[in-house]
């Protein structure tokens, strides 16, 4: 029981090509900046959209073939979905909007009721059965929305961004509610999200959408620790950058070196954490240093600290405390030298 | 003993009942409806609908098809238009005629003697506009009198032109005899000398295919009778 | 509770630019309004509108604009869905020549209603050769003359209305399951309920004033075709103004009436 799908858009600016594979009970997340074409990949999974080339196969059930001229539209397949500002029919209460869909595949009013009222209780949402969607909180339209599409028994969930529309506070505890959900529904899941703790959090699995295509997928440990792409390193927060290994030295950048901890060959990728780096006005001498020159990009608040973009032969953040950006007298334009330890570089191949 | 009953006598043979559809000119509207009223009268089983409109659209409706047994209208031009349309049986004839009239407001605050005064320029003026009977008549008087008028509003319809005289719009307009009588005392009337040569013939004829012609011929006999003549006389037409 | 949220909101003057064109517009349509109450054969009035004649108009006339009204929804809702949902080709085109009766005159409309549904016509000869149905002169002639004049205000009411709604709703209910019948029935509808309804207010009232096309493709016959305007227009041939102001009136009462009871919904769009 799975999703395999491969999907091809093509539009005037754009084109959108991925090879997706979800199992029954995992939970992928898909994530990528805003314009990558995550929710494209969505509405060719839910029906909304056609693709111009592939094949999705659900649970054996062949839901779009292009060769073989095989489309199946929304409503035939076991999809469900639970998109950004959830849409909630508004002239329904919670109850009916849970019962709709029972009630367009013909279960009759009574019974399609009862079931939705299970579905309620299972949400802890028993008590909002007759709100009208404008009296509901974020949170409490979320859970409304999961049970409406759950309670047609999918054998695929898509949530496009299901948190954005929950204000910071109220997040994290609607996060851990959806995880506890998602892990429950046995079905294959994907979630759309640009939010990468998000990502962490409810995905088994993460697949990295760039511009129309997949630069990384993985474990969500593996992606924090080896970033591919700037966008990963940025979103985990660490400096990636990419060259050549020869030895204990990788060039990289714009002929820069940097030493490694052990030995490497051939392309690289190269990362440390803005913590591992330090500041100075002079060039440092010191133990199996990398150093570089640079000068200051942008100065601002990150946390406790204060995180440094540096700008140079090899471009990078820093965090510092914000005593030493007094010391140092820290502007943009001032002229500064970067440091970090061989023992604090993680390598891997590229 | 009155016209009706006289009609009666000479059908004695011939029942006449059924429905008579009539398909009149607006101006004839108080008329035609006094008449239906007394041959009704005179013949129990006998209905006469009346349809009132302006005669262009009526001919419209008769050449489109639909089911009509008569048709008034208020000059020869529309009903040339009906007999060329091929809706027409037999004959139009001619029952009515109705002359033009210059009406001003009670009082006659723009003092106005004649046609002539239509020309004064600070005199607010309305006209027929040609295209309607009322109005391709006073083109006619105004041509012969060689009188050049300066309307200050051309009127759709005679209705409205007589409207804006008896509110007061306008200080003059030429309407016809019929219409200066309905509006009685809100408007007075200057003969108008030349009006007896520029004459409105009102025709009438049987609508080919119509569903009631035997009583639709007893209808025709009527308006052209004692009976219609005495009621159109009244209302201020001039006899065929 | 706070007395930020206590207080009324802040002090809502109107401001003068809109303050006096609205009043130009109110005395625009309300002075004639005015003129015609001045002008109202007040103490004849009860007579006038007690006769058989004016009771008889107005029955026609509530019939046959109820009758186009809800003709009018019942081909104007789906057509208006027609355009505003589907990529159709030529929808551009079908909805210009839908407008096309808000601009012409209304007796030309009546003439061409006559060339297509006549007794000798397009498809009035076909109708009366089949089925022996002539539609000119019968009361369903009036309906049809008022529907020719008053269905582009449902359709451009309600393709607006559909335009503005989200389509992601009908997407929604795809998925849930629903099949384009079901979610036009219990998604997109109500969802333009309000639009639908003040369509048919403006379609029905455009019905209730419809003279032009009336008088020309249906005649003007007590009883069967003479609605509240064609009768006035008989007063006013008559002589008799002063009935044809009073049915004015009757038309203006009866409008307010159903304008004013009908508002709540119209405007609140519940």
């Amino acid at each position: 029981m799975s999703l395999r799908a491969r999907i091809v858009v093509r539009r005037e600016s754009f084109r959108l090509g991925v090879t997706l594979g979800v199992d029954a009970g995992q939970v992928v997340a898909l994530l990528g900046p805003n314009g990558a074409g995550k929710s494209t990949v969505l509405a060719a999974l839910a029906g909304l959209l056609r693709p111009d080339e592939g094949r999705i196969v659900l649970d054996d059930v062949v839901l779009v073939d292009t060769e073989r001229g095989v489309h199946l539209p929304p409503q035939r397949r076991q999809v469900g979905m639970v998109v950004q500002d959830y849409l909630l029919f508004p002239h329904m209460s919670a109850l009916e909007n849970v019962a709709f869909g029972l009630r367009a595949r013909g279960t009759p009013r009574e019974a399609a009721h009862v079931e939705a009222m299970a579905w309620l209780d299972r949400m802890g949402a028993d008590a909002l059965s007759r709100r009208r969607p404008r009296e509901l909180s974020g949170g409490q339209a979320q859970r409304i929305a999961l049970a409406r599409a759950l309670v047609v028994r999918p054998r695929l969930l898509l949530l496009d961004e299901p948190l954005a529309a929950l204000d910071a506070g109220t997040r994290p505890v609607v996060r851990a509610d959806l995880r506890r959900h998602l892990k429950a529904f046995d079905g294959c899941t994907v979630v759309v999200t640009h939010d990468p703790l998000e990502a962490l959090v409810l995905g088994d699995r993460i697949v990295v959408l760039e511009h129309g295509t997949i630069v990384q997928e993985g474990p969500p440990g593996e992606l924090a620790r080896h970033p591919r792409t700037d966008y990963v390193a940025r979103l985990v927060g660490l400096n990636l950058l990419r060259g050549e290994a020869h030895g204990q030295v990788a060039t990289v950048g714009a002929d820069a070196a940097v030493a490694l901890a052990h030995e490497a060959a051939g392309p690289v990728h190269v990362a440390f954490p803005p913590s591992a780096v330090t500041l100075s006005l002079h060039r440092p001498h010191g133990s199996a240093r990398n150093t570089w020159p640079g000068r200051v990009a942008d100065v601002e608040q990150h946390g406790d600290l204060v995180r440094i973009t540096v700008d140079g032969p090899v471009p990078l953040l820093a965090d510092v405390t914000p005593l030493a950006v007094a010391e140092l007298a820290l502007a943009p334009g001032s002229e500064v030298w970067s440091a970090v330890k061989a023992t604090e570089v993680a390598v891997y191949p590229a | 003993m009155d016209a009706a009953s006289s009609a009666a006598e000479s059908r004695t043979t011939v029942e006449v009942r059924g429905t008579v559809t009539v398909l009149a000119a607006a101006s004839l509207t108080g008329s035609f409806e006094q008449l239906g009223d007394r041959l009704e009268e005179a013949y129990p089983g006998l209905d006469v609908v009346f349809s009132f409109g302006p005669s262009s659209g009526l001919v419209e409706q008769v050449i489109a098809g639909a089911p009509a047994d008569l048709l008034a209208t208020a000059d020869t031009r529309t009903m040339a238009a009906a007999v060329e349309g091929g809706v027409v049986e037999g004959e139009p004839v001619v029952f009515a005629r109705n002359t033009l009239t210059l009406v001003v407001p009670a009082g006659n605050p723009g003092d106005v003697h004649g046609l002539d005064d239509l020309g004064r320029e600070e005199l607010r003026v309305a006209l027929c506009e040609p295209q309607v009977p009322c109005g391709a008549a006073t083109e006619r008087l105004l041509e012969t009198g060689g009188i050049q008028a300066e309307p200050d509003t051309l009127a759709t319809d005679v209705k409205e032109a007589t409207a804006l005289v008896s509110l007061g719009e306008v200080d003059a307009a030429v309407v016809y005899v019929t219409d200066a009588v309905t509006e009685g005392d809100a408007v007075e009337t200057i003969e108008v000398p030349q009006a007896a040569e520029v004459v409105n013939d009102y025709p009438v004829a049987l609508v080919r295919g119509g569903p009631n012609p035997e009583a639709a011929r007893l209808v025709v006999e009527a308006i052209i009778g004692d009976l219609g003549q005495g009621i159109l006389a009244e209302a201020g037409f001039l006899g065929p | 509770m706070s007395p930020a949220t206590a207080a009324r909101p802040a002090d809502a003057r109107v401001p003068v630019g809109l303050l006096v064109p609205s009043l130009v517009g109110l005395a625009l349509m309300l002075l004639p309004l005015a003129g015609l109450a001045a002008r109202a054969p007040w103490t004849r009035l009860p007579d006038i509108l007690g006769s058989e004649d004016v009771l008889t108009s107005l029955r026609l006339s509530l019939a046959t604009s109820t009758v186009t009204t809800v003709l009018c929804v019942a081909c104007g809702v789906p057509l208006a869905w027609l355009l505003a949902r589907t990529t159709l080709p030529g929808r551009a085109i079908l909805r210009g020549l839908i407008t096309v009766p808000l601009v012409l005159p209304p007796v030309i409309g009546g003439v061409a209603l006559l060339v297509a549904f006549g007794r000798t016509g397009l498809v009035g000869e076909w109708l009366y050769e089949t089925f022996g149905l002539s539609l000119p002169f019968t009361t369903a002639g009036v309906v049809v003359a008022q529907s020719f004049v008053a269905m582009p205000f449902l359709v451009v009411a309600v393709e607006g209305a559909l335009r503005t709604t989200d389509r992601r709703f009908e997407d929604v209910a795809a998925t849930l399951g629903a099949s384009g019948w079901t979610t036009f029935r219990r998604v997109t509808l109500p969802s333009v309920a309000p639009g639908v309804l003040a369509g048919a207010v403006l379609c029905w009232a455009r019905a209730l004033g419809e003279f032009g096309a009336t008088i020309t493709f249906a005649g003007s016959f007590p009883g069967t075709t003479q609605t509240l305007p064609l009768a006035a227009y008989g007063a006013i041939n008559r002589g008799d103004a002063e009935t044809a102001i009073g049915l004015s009136l009757v038309m203006v009462a009866v409008s307010i009436a159903i304008l004013v009871t009908l508002r709540k919904r119209w405007v609140s769009g519940r």
